[in-house]
């Protein structure tokens, strides 16, 4: 909503500046977005009047004009302008004038001519974009006089950007009604008189639909004189409201939209085709807008028709058919209160936003109609002079809007402002808001004005009470402390320490948008189904993520781009996934990504490029947290993501945790990826159970360290060879160690050689050689029984 | 070697053999050089040894006297050559130790750390704070219902509020959060007061150009309790917001606003953080910026989840991340949080 100052200062003008007024608004909850001059800065141009003009001796597109400004000395000035003609009351810049961007009129050669000033036109002011020829004032104004002063162009024009309940601001009668309950002022606003008809025409009525339409009124004009131009005031306060002059029946609806709020309609009384109806829609039925778009009509859109067919879509945009033009000479007004319930959501489902949805879904004033159409026809015959009939009227008394009344107890006030106020400070306050108050025994039984739609509970009064008290003015309090404590299990997963844990390993947290593009979707994981978005931002970004590597491998892509060789990433956050009974799974999710050297480029280290077991130690890391480390595996698997050979399915017991692996080379590759691209997530939910550690005490007796070195079956998983040494160590193993793997010529290329460290420790105990000899006795056989494992010689 | 006679001629030995075992100690320059000495002088052949052999030759009224001279001898040259073996083993190490000297300015080696997300550092700190308030943290879905979304909140269908969230859908109905109270209904209709939540996540608005992404982060948060008021809800917040920027000083301000699960409503604008309220590009030259939206939970929204309005109150309140990292971080442009460049989030490690 805009609005020009001067205008609102014309219904109620408080002492204060535009800034103090400006800020009173935004404190009172209608905020002001902007603040504009009307009008850029210049000086020196006054009201003239073209006494008469001559051709210029030398130039054919050139005119001589004698302009009198006043001071009994007529100027000569040279005008260029088609439209200037002698009697004409005009802007005038004298020499010495300052026009906008700076432009001093300075005394001019023209062609051999001199020119005492200028003849301005709209545009050359700051008034307009554009302008075709100078400025033609009208008649009456004031020669001689201050141009900027009478047209008041130190005037400025507020945004106000109102939250969706204050509809009933939308009006400069509605904001000047705020300002008068802020400073405490009356209202002045113009007076209205009933307009008396002048003929007995009546157009025919007929509202069907009452609970949407409960009021309806209608009046012809007829004899509009087609030449009339909207005066110059109202052009101008319709542009310092943001709104463009076309025609003065246009001008009209528009300036009483903006003074009262109310959506006026006017249709061509000759096109329209017999009474007028209004009802909700035909499923189907067309209708051509008057932006020349058609659409099909819901049923549950209410519109005006006439014996064509629908004619208006009620509330929202007339109709192309029916539309005033140039030519139009007679007009059906209309001023009718349409339901907010009926209108809402309408204008969208078509595509559209108007003025008069826009006001008429937040809710218009039921007790404005007859008011706007008498302001209207009122404001119009003074333009264009006509014939008014008389105000046709259709309404449904059983559907007007009921107002039942709201009590409000005093002592709730303090339950919710936190602060007391006096009964007669809240029946001030409300009394201002033209609320009626009657006493009960608590506090009061409230009856709200039509106006206020947003008013429909005690809350809504208290907060119109802490609103108008002002919000700044209510201490902040110091609330009691909890006493109650919410700390997470212990044994539950820490999120962060996990994200601790990577980012002591060189990651780096990502943060990427949960869509992504099905083709990439459909490259990670062919077999799982997307969730598709209906109305996505674009192809791109159109299918939600069933795993946070597509997003990873994406940011890799773009890192690399940038030139960036060493690549470590991680993200948290849902995957969406269609479960096979069509039900969608919301699982949070941990995911991390390493491309490039295990170290970054450093003088110490040669560079050594990253692999699996790099990677396998930074999930360990993280597995480690759950403190159930040990009863984690990693099983051979496939996923189609992953290299075939270098893939593991993460379990506990059976439950899948998550997946860790190479990229797959083929994939790489479609992805413009290095080859050597290691990926893995976690089911962060799946971790979640965790264990906190138990005790066990400490040996006071010496360790033993026996080294194996095994040759086994080059396919022999390390965990076999681990699962039959521990079961023959017994409890005396306390660790076992893997301190080298080698396959090689020398060896054969179906075997490898695995080199073990075993610790072995007693707790009651120092172990004798006997006792050490026996259990790598036992080992050596146990792993021999069963992988065939012999010791290297 | 000169035989003895007398003990006057046997210090005068004794002294001579002492000046030169201490010349050829001091110039020995390793300890094996030292040794020989040694042994020249005090070895089984050595000449004060030597001297030593010779006591017999005495009249035994003088040998104890000459004994004990040859023994302080002897002591005197142990000395001189332990004095002379610490000199020698000082220098060695210090020989050694200078070879070992490293260039402590070069830079360490190993793995170097990377850095958490500004959006997660700054939920963190948000998490942080509430929580010291005794606000725990609840989670939510994402893909959400229109009830828990909208319907729930007090907006219903066709509501004009609608219009300001642009809605991802899906095909079924669904949609996703626009924002993060939904969370608000979920643990209403779950637990009982007294609550208070705090509830961080990612929220989608279909609005995609320079100031907007289609993701961005919230933080909602909200109190049930038989006590609640507006002041009290200024209060968490002056202390929330002063802590965040750490700005003990720092000016707020609350602007009557409208949210439809919220009565009253506010709108909360801090002191530009950047220019302290005198204006600048950042604060659009008013010297306020637009931090939280926030008020009383609506009875309507409590009518949802089955609270008694009449026994319970509540607050709530709700911002966005993003724009609480730019103005902590400096970051002047929104889209650099979600392009995940490694140069950006270096900067935040
Ligand atoms: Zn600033």
């Amino acid at each position: 909503m805009q609005l020009s100052e001067a205008w609102l200062r014309e219904w109620v003008d408080p002492p204060i500046d535009t800034q103090t007024l400006t800020d009173q608004l935004s404190m009172a909850g209608l905020e002001v977005d902007a603040v504009a001059p009307v009008a850029p800065d210049f000086s020196g141009v006054f009201i003239g009047q073209v006494l008469s003009i001559d051709p210029h001796p030398n130039a054919a597109k050139l005119r001589l004009c004698q302009v009198e400004t006043g001071t009994g000395e007529p100027l000569q000035i040279i005008c260029g302008a088609a439209n200037v003609a002698a009697q004409q009351r005009v802007p005038v810049a004298v020499i010495g004038a300052r026009l906008p961007g700076d432009f001093k009129i300075k005394k001019a050669k023209l062609r051999g001519v001199e020119s005492h000033g200028m003849i301005c036109s709209a545009a050359e002011l700051g008034l307009a974009e554009a302008s075709e020829g100078i400025l033609v004032l009208p008649e009456d104004a004031p020669l001689g006089h201050d141009f900027r002063t009478w047209m008041q162009l130190d005037d400025h024009s507020i945004d106000l950007d109102l939250t969706p309940d204050r509809g009933d601001c939308l009006s400069l009668a509605g904001v000047a009604r705020e300002v008068g309950v802020l400073n405490r002022l009356p209202l002045s606003g113009p007076n209205f008189h009933p307009i008396a008809p002048e003929s007995e025409e009546r157009w025919p009525l007929s509202v069907t639909a009452t609970a949407a339409c409960p009021q309806y009124l209608c009046r012809l004009v007829r004899d509009l004189d087609p030449n009339a131009r909207t005066p110059m005031w109202m052009q101008e306060r319709l542009r310092r409201c943001g709104l463009r002059a076309i025609s003065p029946v246009v001008d009209v609806t528009n300036y009483v939209l903006l003074e009262l709020g109310q959506p006026l309609h006017a249709f061509d009384a000759e096109r329209l085709q017999g009474p007028i109806q209004v009802r909700f829609a035909h499923e189907g039925e067309p209708l051509t807008l008057l932006n020349e778009e058609q659409i099909k009509l819901h049923p549950d859109a209410l519109v005006i028709a006439d014996d064509s067919g629908a004619i208006a879509l009620a509330g929202i945009m007339g109709g192309a058919s029916t539309a005033v033009t140039e030519h139009t000479r007679h007009i059906l007004f209309e001023s009718a209160f349409f339901a907010p319930l009926a209108i809402a959501g309408r204008a969208r489902r078509y595509g559209l936003h108007t003025d008069a949805s826009h006001r008429f879904e937040r809710g218009v004033d039921p007790e404005l109609q007859a008011r706007a159409i008498e302001r209207a026809t009122a404001l119009l015959l003074a333009i264009t002079g006509g014939t008014p009939g008389p105000l046709v009227t259709a309404r449904a008394e059983a559907e007007q809007p009921q107002r039942p009344p709201i009590l409000l107890r005093l002592e709730r006030i303090p339950r919710l402002l936190g602060i007391t106020l006096e009964a007669a400070e809240v029946e001030d306050i409300l009394t201002r808001l033209g609320l009626t108050l009657t006493n009960t025994d608590d506090g009061w039984r409230v009856q709200v004005p039509g106006h206020r739609f947003d008013l429909r509970r005690e809350a809504d009064l208290i907060a119109e009470l802490g609103r108008i008290y002002g919000y700044d003015r209510i201490p902040p309090s110091r609330a009691q402390s909890s006493t109650h404590m919410s700390v997470p299990r212990e044994a539950d997963f820490d999120l962060d320490q996990a994200r601790a844990q990577l980012i002591a390993r060189g990651y780096f947290e990502a943060i990427t948008y949960s869509f992504i593009s099905p083709s990439l979707h459909a490259l990670i994981e062919p077999e799982a189904q997307a969730l598709a978005l209906s109305n996505p931002i674009s192809t791109e970004l159109s299918s939600m993520r069933s795993s946070l590597w597509p997003g990873l491998l994406q940011t890799a892509q773009q890192n690399l781009a940038r030139q960036q060789t060493r690549v470590r990433l991680f993200e948290t956050g849902l995957r969406f996934r269609i479960q096979p009974g069509g039900e969608l799974e919301q699982e949070p999710m941990l995911a991390a990504l390493a491309i490039g050297d295990l170290f970054p480029e450093q003088w110490g280290h040669s560079a050594q490029p990253v692999d699996f077991y790099h990677l396998k130690s930074d999930l360990e890391a993280l597995l480690t947290l759950t403190g159930r480390r040990q009863e984690i595996s990693l099983t051979p698997a496939t996923h189609p993501a992953l290299h075939p050979g270098q893939c593991a399915r993460i379990e506990r017991a059976g439950t899948e945790l998550g997946w860790i692996g190479m990229l797959h080379p083929s994939l790489a590759k479609q992805l413009d990826l290095p080859a050597a691209s290691y990926l893995f997530e976690l089911r962060l939910h799946q971790l979640a159970d965790g264990r906190i550690p138990a005790f066990s005490p400490l040996s006071k007796f010496p360790s033993i360290r026996r080294d194996l070195a095994l040759l086994v079956a080059s396919d022999t998983p390390y965990a076999a060879i681990e699962a039959s040494a521990c079961a023959a160590a017994g409890d005396w193993l306390r660790d076992l160690l893997v301190f080298d793997v080698y396959a090689g010529e020398n060896i054969g290329s179906e075997r490898k050689s695995i080199a073990l460290g075993l610790i072995l420790q007693a707790k009651s105990q120092t172990l004798t050689d006997q006792d050490v000899e026996d259990a790598v006795a036992r080992v050596l056989a146990r792993l021999e029984q069963d992988l065939g494992a012999k010791l290297r010689s | 070697m000169n035989s003895i006679s007398d003990v006057s001629e046997l210090s005068a030995q004794l002294a001579d053999l002492g000046t030169r075992l201490n010349a050829e100690a001091t110039a020995a320059e390793s300890l094996a050089a030292l040794d020989e000495v040694r042994v020249r002088y005090l070895g089984k052949s050595g000449q004060i040894t030597a001297l030593l052999k010779q006591l017999g030759r005495l009249p035994p009224e003088a040998r104890p006297k000459a004994g004990q001279t040859i023994n302080q001898a002897k002591t005197e040259a142990q000395q001189q050559l332990e004095q002379q073996r610490h000199r020698l083993e000082a220098a060695a190490l210090e020989a050694r130790l200078s070879g070992e000297r490293v260039d402590v300015t070069l830079p360490g080696c190993g793995q170097r750390p990377g850095g958490l997300h500004p959006v997660t550092r700054t939920m963190n700190r948000i998490g942080q704070l509430f929580a010291s308030a005794g606000f725990e943290t609840a989670e939510g879905p994402e893909v959400e219902d229109d009830y828990h979304n909208f319907e729930a909140l007090n907006i219903p269908a066709e509501h004009p509020a609608r219009a300001m969230h642009d809605t991802f859908y899906f095909p079924d109905g669904r949609l996703l959060r626009t924002h993060t109270s939904p969370v608000q209904i979920r643990v209403m209709e779950n637990r009982q007061p007294p609550l208070r939540i705090i509830a961080p996540g990612r929220v989608y608005r279909c609005d995609s150009d320079l100031t907007h992404t289609p993701m961005f982060h919230q933080v909602e948060g909200f109190l049930v309790d038989e006590q609640a008021t507006f002041a009290d809800l200024k209060g968490v917040l002056y202390e929330f917001l002063r802590h965040f920027f750490e700005q003990s000083d720092l000016s707020l301000r609350f602007r009557p606003s409208y949210f439809p699960f919220t009565e009253p409503s506010a709108e909360v604008d801090v002191q530009c953080v950047k220019c302290g309220g005198t204006g600048c590009r950042i604060c659009k030259h008013s010297g306020w910026l637009e931090i939280l939206g926030c008020g009383m939970i609506h009875p309507e929204v409590f009518r949802h989840v089955g609270i008694d309005t009449e026994r319970f109150q509540g607050y709530a309140f709700g911002m966005g991340v993003e724009r609480l990292a730019m103005l902590r971080y400096g970051v002047d442009d929104l889209r650099l949080f979600f392009d995940n460049d490694l140069r950006f989030l270096a900067q935040f490690a």
